[in-house]
Parts: C-alpha cells; sequence; structure tokens
C-alpha cells in the first residue's frame, strides 16, 4: 500500500498552503536492473488533494514526476484544525489516502 | 480526447480492471458515491513530440504569456530532481500543464484547479538533458505558454 504521505498545511495570508511528500519509485518502465533486465514502470497517475471533502487539486502525472513526488498548492480559506487529504494511485493499481489536519 | 481513445478506455473499464481496482477503491473508501477520477489523457501522456502533445491536450499554438511566472534552476546538477514552480494571476485558471520538449515523453504533470485553488503550483521533475519547460495554463478556456531552458549537468534517467 505505500509509504505513507508526509502533508503539512498552514495558515498564510489569504491562503492555506499545502505541501506534500508522496513516497513512490516512480519507475520510468526504461531503467535496467545490474542483471540489464529492464525495470517495470511503476508511477504514480492521479493525485487528489482535499480540504474536508472538496477537491482543492487534481493532478495528473506521467512517469518524469521525480521520485517521492513533491507538491506545493495553495487554496483560499482553510481553519486551523481542518481536514487536508491527499490520495494517489499508480499504474499498478497501488494506492494510499493519507490526511493531516491545517496547523 | 479523441473518440478512440474514449471507446478504448470505455472498452478497458467495461473489461475487468474496472470491477477490481474500483471495487477495491470503493472498499476502502477512496470512491465515496458520486465521485470519480477525472479522466486522465492518456493519449496526451503517451506523447513523443511537442505537437502530438500540444494535439492531445488540445491546444492551438500560443505565445509566452507575461502573466504566467516559470521558475526553475538555470542550471540543475541533477535531472533527477529539477525543482519547478508555475505562478499565474491570470483569472480562472482550471488547468496547469508541464512539458520538457526533450524526454522520451512529452508532459511530465496536468494540474487541475477548481474554483478557489491559486494559480500557484511547485513539484519537482525529471529532465534527461539539457531541453525547455514549456508550461500551458488554460485560464478562462484559453491557453497560455510559458518557457525556459534549464541546462541539465546530470541526466535524469527519466
Amino acid at each position: 500500500m505505500g509509504s505513507p504521505t508526509k502533508i503539512r498545511a498552514s495558515i498564510k495570508e489569504g491562503y492555506t498552503e499545502v505541501r506534500v511528500l508522496m513516497q513512490h519509485e516512480m519507475e520510468n518502465g526504461r531503467r535496467k536492473d545490474d542483471a540489464g533486465n529492464l525495470i517495470p514502470a511503476k508511477y504514480i497517475t492521479e493525485v487528489k488533494v482535499r480540504h474536508n471533502d472538496r477537491i482543492v487539486l487534481e493532478c495528473q502525472f506521467g512517469t518524469a514526476v521525480s521520485k517521492d513526488p513533491y507538491l506545493v498548492l495553495r487554496f483560499k480559506g482553510g481553519q486551523q484544525g481542518e481536514k487536508i487529504s491527499v490520495d494517489w494511485i499508480d499504474n499498478k493499481g497501488d494506492s494510499r489516502l493519507d490526511e493531516a489536519v491545517i496547523g | 480526447m479523441s473518440p478512440e481513445t474514449n471507446l478504448g478506455r470505455r472498452k478497458a473499464l467495461k473489461t475487468g480492471c474496472s470491477l477490481g481496482l474500483w471495487g477495491v477503491l470503493a472498499a476502502i473508501g477512496l470512491i465515496r458515491s458520486g465521485t470519480v477520477w477525472a479522466e486522465r489523457n492518456n493519449r496526451a501522456f503517451e506523447a513523443k513530440t511537442i505537437d502530438e502533445a500540444l494535439d492531445a491536450l488540445g491546444v492551438a499554438l500560443t505565445e509566452n504569456s507575461a502573466a504566467i511566472q516559470l521558475a526553475a534552476p538555470e542550471t540543475a546538477e541533477n535531472g533527477a530532481f529539477v525543482p519547478v514552480t508555475v505562478t499565474s494571476s491570470l483569472p480562472r485558471i482550471e488547468q496547469i500543464s508541464i512539458l520538457v520538449d526533450k524526454n522520451p515523453t512529452m508532459l511530465v504533470a496536468n494540474f487541475i484547479l477548481p474554483e478557489g485553488t491559486e494559480g500557484f503550483i511547485t513539484t519537482r521533475i525529471k529532465m534527461g538533458q539539457t531541453a525547455m519547460v514549456i508550461v500551458l495554463v488554460k485560464a478562462d478556456g484559453n491557453f497560455y505558454r510559458a518557457a525556459r531552458e534549464v541546462k541539465v549537468i546530470l541526466g535524469g534517467c527519466n
């Protein structure tokens, strides 16, 4: 099920800033292992960031997003203590849902 | 997205992967009733040239816009982690796309911004060699573009 996504959300002037660090190898399918065999592609294809239950950002990724994808986004509104959640799915059907509160 | 691609996707969804995967997702609560994943633009992600990518994204040729700020290093030591920040004050931004014109596939990521989300994205991308980073912003139905060259010293194996 992958490793936990780190989420930090804080109130700035007029908006909430969310920083997200997902843990995923983002393997592009073109690299070879030591024995010369192709390492199969395994990468996050879609991510959703929600504030409470409202989507504030949807991402579609290709293979060229860096390993352990990092995101910063900003949305209007948000109060301390409210919920931010991030869920992702990869091309192999692996997925992960993590939550944090706005600090 | 072309009708063919759509059909292909419908077929794929019908033939199984849907049931298994979506069933699992629903079971663990990732999908609440009434919500579905936005359709990923697979044709755009498979594009091997900028023209193909633009076509798949439905973008007509656009000029560089001063209303988009694209921050990326002039020189990246390590192409595996190139930080990119896009900022734009254009009204009603719906989508931000990041492309690299010399990667094996052009499109790196699409971001879909609902109302209330600021025209701001930071992420990190892989670059195989020195290339142009191209950003497309869709605002109020129109596409705007910004681009800058990033010199890559050690390619990011993408």
